[in-house]
């Protein structure tokens, strides 16, 4: 008998803390942000469960900002799961008319950060699968794969449940939460990878297309929604057609598009490995605040 | 630099498909890298990071720029910048958490557990080793073989990893010296057979350098014949391998009921491997059936084998859920519920002998117990030591007693059912880890003797429901004053009760016991037990003990069924309680004379949800068991 690939072992690890939070949790529910890690995500779920459907609801909190591909795959792909998609909106944001171009880290923080908490609070879920892996960034390195978070959301990163062999703890009382990684241990080549192996469904924008585009503060972007851009910018930017593709999907305004050709799952993995800067870096969320910025923000109940 | 890596980088760019093809089919080796602050360990693995082309130009910009602002290497790049990644182990310079690395080379993937090497961090150290299928342990060539190498062999080895690599580092730093090399592996190798490392590879390296990182001879080690760090890392067997070899086990997660005609059972395989038609048992019920079919996502499968995540169904329709073991019927797991056990104590409170804490061990969870340590292990020197507790990074070896029956495998033989973690109940965190010996007590020997006049027959004929009175509170509060009175109550109303007081039991089933908080823990317990008797028998059972830990009541609430135990938090302020001083006792305890004193010199942990709170200052005794009683009744 051959030893297993690393990709099965990650799927069977993956598979491995699902099922435990789906025996342990009272109301888990799977954070569903529509990118290439939660389709993963999904899918590994669907797999976890089979043949039952994934027995949680997806939430996608939503800052009404990402693509509109996006919002056409997050219907599809839940209701193909057999689960319930659940949209949350941050109403306080909605009613101020928080935007990325006016407001810069207030958005990200009202939308996402607040937004992520009332959701929580708000149907009584206690715990949160997200597809974070420790690979993307130096604070997530450490982060646990149940990360326990305080009545109040809070992280505390000295004082975190030690995880063992394939042992988790998945114990709280009532009111403090868990945020849970099943795809800790994953890179952004093996996401590829599996993407590929599986034939998972993603959003077409990771893939390389003639696309309206902007420049904006040195950074290249898509103009994903004319109305709106005109709208928060109050004058409509330079609009060329480029061949443009992403490495990330966020918000359109603060996610940086890359000009690339690469049209085929096969090219998009050899450009990202061939490329020369890492994937946050077209994210515009993890400079502000200098070098401790993404540990600052999951200390305040960012993902 | 190893062409190794670059040919990997040449096939991407030439062949991506070719190159995809071979990556897909890549085993994974997971592994620890331990040693001190000072021994190179995180540039060690920044090097390896930077070597296999897993650092990007961004980060790489960041890192030469840090590197001038904070690096310790004089304006080079500082690699171990890359690495510690909390803004408090920047400033200290320390690794104190757990941190795991990603890097893939033209044969493996790697997942490297980056964890800190001072004693405080033993516990760290021992969360890396847990997943780990090797160790490399760091020396400074400079320094030779230290307490602090003896301390991370030790761990290593104690969580069984078999690999160990001895990376002897810094050999630039002694010019690449044989002598220096050979002196420190002849010392290691003396050592390792001490505590009973059965092999290790030693190799001569420089992280900062990259001596024998990538390809080995490195021009500077002429004489070294051994591979380099990556072709070892490569080679050699992961420990799942190992795994399916054992006979087949899996823990039951989760139970897959999606309508009435699919009943499937979910888990990771722990050890060995499983095809249609296996004779299996389902422990500890020890039931027996036959697998029916594996079924995954992507259809019915053949075999399935160690580390895979499946669902299994059976031909029979027999119990079987989370928390129990399918295993191969003709060689079953033990089942017990007392063990010996290594137990590695992990959190800033020390371990409470006779304490009940929450058990996880695969998908089972039980309530156990762990006596006061046959010993303690000097995790630098090895030696045994007497202990009546063990603290935060302590080793000891203690017996183990779990509530209920568990399906259990010494730990040499298999990590899965083998290693535990125990929970404190009250505050939830992870207090320890543990690796099972062997059973001391087959659970089988001791039968529960079943009896035709149940607790629910008992109870009928003296026409009430049962209950537990647990009055908690300082002493002097007021606790058998009340309970006394409440009993008084009661009797009028022809309840059948019986009053359990504190320095009643002490003199009798009770008097082997005194005050320390191991003995409070154990003197609970008994009370709890003889609680439970009585109310099997059917009476309304009052106790009046300061009983002052949390965990302890909410021990016996776990003893009895749910709605039974009422807490009674008998709350007079500490004040209040001193200035009548009943007893004598808080005069006697403020001068010294008596010692772990509730409120004075030990501490009483306040019910956080007590079914009834009466306050003493406010109200008088028999006030507070009118109260009492309104609260409780029809109690029927």
């Amino acid at each position: 008998m051959t030893s297993l690939t690393h990709l099965e072992r990650l799927e069977a690890e993956s598979i491995h803390i699902m099922r435990e939070v789906a025996a342990e949790a009272d109301k888990p529910v799977m954070l569903y942000s529509i990118g290439k890690d939660s389709a993963v995500m999904l899918h590994l779920a669907k797999k976890a469960f089979y043949p039952s459907p994934p027995p949680f609801p997806l939430l996608h909190v939503d800052t009404t900002w990402k693509f509109k591909a996006m919002y056409e795959l997050r219907e599809k792909a839940a209701q193909e799961a057999g689960m319930e998609l659940l949209v949350y909106q941050n109403p306080e944001a909605q009613q101020r008319g928080i935007n990325p171009f006016q407001h810069g880290p207030l958005h990200t923080d009202m939308w996402k950060t607040e937004g992520l908490k009332q959701a929580l609070d708000k149907y009584g879920f206690d715990v949160a699968f997200g597809g974070a892996r420790r690979d993307e960034e130096k604070s997530r390195a450490k982060e646990r794969v149940m990360s326990f978070r305080t009545s109040t959301h809070g992280w505390d990163p000295k004082n975190q449940r030690p995880e063992l062999w394939n042992l988790y703890n998945a114990r709280k009382k009532k009111g403090e939460g868990i945020r849970c990684f099943p795809i800790s241990n994953w890179t952004e080549l093996d996401i590829w990878q599996y993407i590929m192996k599986e034939q998972i469904e993603i959003v077409p924008l990771y893939f390389a297309e003639e696309r309206p585009t902007y420049e904006y503060e040195g950074g290249l972007f898509m103009a994903d929604d004319l109305e709106r851009l005109e709208e928060a910018m109050g004058t409509l930017p330079e609009i060329t057609m480029r061949s443009i593709r992403f490495r990330t999907l966020g918000c359109f305004p603060l996610t940086g598009a890359v000009e690339s050709t690469a049209n085929t799952l096969a090219d998009v993995v050899q450009e990202t490995l061939l490329t020369t800067t890492s994937e946050r870096q077209g994210r515009v969320i993890d400079k502000d605040g200098g070098d401790a910025s993404m540990e600052k923000k999951k200390q305040e109940g960012y993902f | 630099m190893s062409d190794a890596i670059y040919k990997t980088d040449a096939l991407i760019a030439e062949d991506i498909d070719a190159y995809l093809e071979q990556h897909q089919h890549k085993t994974m080796l997971r592994f620890i890298t331990c040693g001190s602050v000072d021994d190179g360990k995180s540039t060690l693995i920044g090097r390896l990071l930077y070597d296999s082309k897993m650092i990007f130009e961004d980060q790489l910009d960041a890192l030469t720029n840090d590197s001038k602002k904070v690096g310790t290497q004089g304006g080079e790049i500082d690699f171990a910048l890359l690495v510690d990644g909390l803004a408090a182990e920047r400033e200290q310079g320390i690794t104190i958490d757990v941190a795991y690395r990603f890097f893939n080379t033209e044969k493996r993937k790697f997942i490297v557990a980056d964890c800190p090497g001072h004693e405080q961090y033993t516990r760290n150290m021992v969360t890396g080793a847990s997943t780990a299928d090797l160790a490399v342990v760091m020396i400074d060539a400079r320094k030779g073989v230290l307490v602090q190498t003896r301390r991370h062999s030790y761990i290593c080895n104690l969580i069984g990893i078999k690999n160990i690599v001895l990376a002897v580092n810094k050999m630039d730093l002694v010019d690449y010296s044989q002598e220096v090399f050979d002196k420190i592996v002849a010392d290691y190798a003396k050592f390792a057979e001490e505590i009973g490392i059965e092999s290790f590879t030693a190799m001569p390296i420089s992280g900062f350098k990259g001596d024998n990182i990538t390809v080995a001879p490195s021009e500077n080690t002429p004489w070294y014949e051994g591979p380099s760090l990556i072709e070892h890392l490569e080679t050699v067997e992961v420990l799942s391998a190992q795994d399916a070899e054992k006979p087949f086990r899996m823990p039951v997660q989760w139970v897959n009921r999606p309508n009435l005609d699919f009943r499937g059972f979910s888990g990771q395989i722990a050890t060995g491997a499983v095809k249609p038609g296996d004779a299996v048992r389902v422990l500890p019920s020890g039931k027996t059936s036959h697998v029916r079919s594996i079924v995954t996502y992507n259809g019915d499968v053949d075999e399935a084998v160690a580390g895979q995540s499946v669902t299994l169904t059976l031909t029979d329709e027999i119990d079987c859920s989370r928390g129990n073991v399918i295993a191969v019927a003709d060689n079953p797991p033990e089942v017990a519920d007392q063990f010996e056990a290594t137990v590695v104590w992990m959190d800033d409170e020390a371990l409470l002998p006779g304490r009940g804490y929450w058990l996880k061990l695969g998908s089972q969870t039980v309530s156990a117990a762990v006596a006061e340590p046959k010993y303690e292990v000097n995790v630098n020197t090895m030696e045994h030591l007497a202990a009546k507790t063990l603290a935060l990074n302590s080793i000891g070896v203690a017996e183990v007693t779990t509530d209920k029956p568990l399906v259990f495998e010494s730990y040499a033989d298999s990590r899965q059912l083998g290693g535990f973690i125990l929970i404190d109940k009250v505050t939830n965190a992870t207090v320890a880890a543990g690796m099972l010996h062997f059973s001391l007590r087959r659970s089988q020997n001791v039968h529960w003797q079943a009896v035709d006049i149940t607790r629910e027959e008992h109870a009928k004929l003296k026409n009430q429901a049962p209950k537990v009175l647990w009055f908690t509170g300082l002493s002097g509060s007021g606790k058998s004053t009340i309970a006394n009175e409440v009993e008084k109550r009661l009797n009028l109303m022809n309840r059948h009760t019986f009053l359990l007081d504190g320095d009643n039991i002490r003199h009798g089933l009770n008097k082997d016991l005194g005050f320390t908080d191991a003995d409070r823990v154990e003197n609970i317990r008994r009370v709890g037990e003889v609680a439970k008797l009585m109310t099997d028998a059917g009476l309304i059972v009052l106790t009046a003990f300061i009983s002052p830990f949390r965990a302890e009541r909410q021990m016996v609430r776990d003893l009895l069924p749910e709605g039974e135990f009422l807490e009674v938090f008998v709350d007079t302020p500490l004040e209040v309680a001193e200035q009548r001083d009943v007893k004598g006792l808080y005069k006697k305890a403020r001068e010294g004379k008596l010692k772990n004193f509730t409120g004075i010199d030990s501490p009483y942990e306040a019910p956080e949800n007590a079914e009834i709170r009466v306050n003493t200052v406010e109200m008088s005794p028999q006030e507070a068991a009118a109260y009492i009683i309104d609260r409780i009744m029809p109690l029927k």
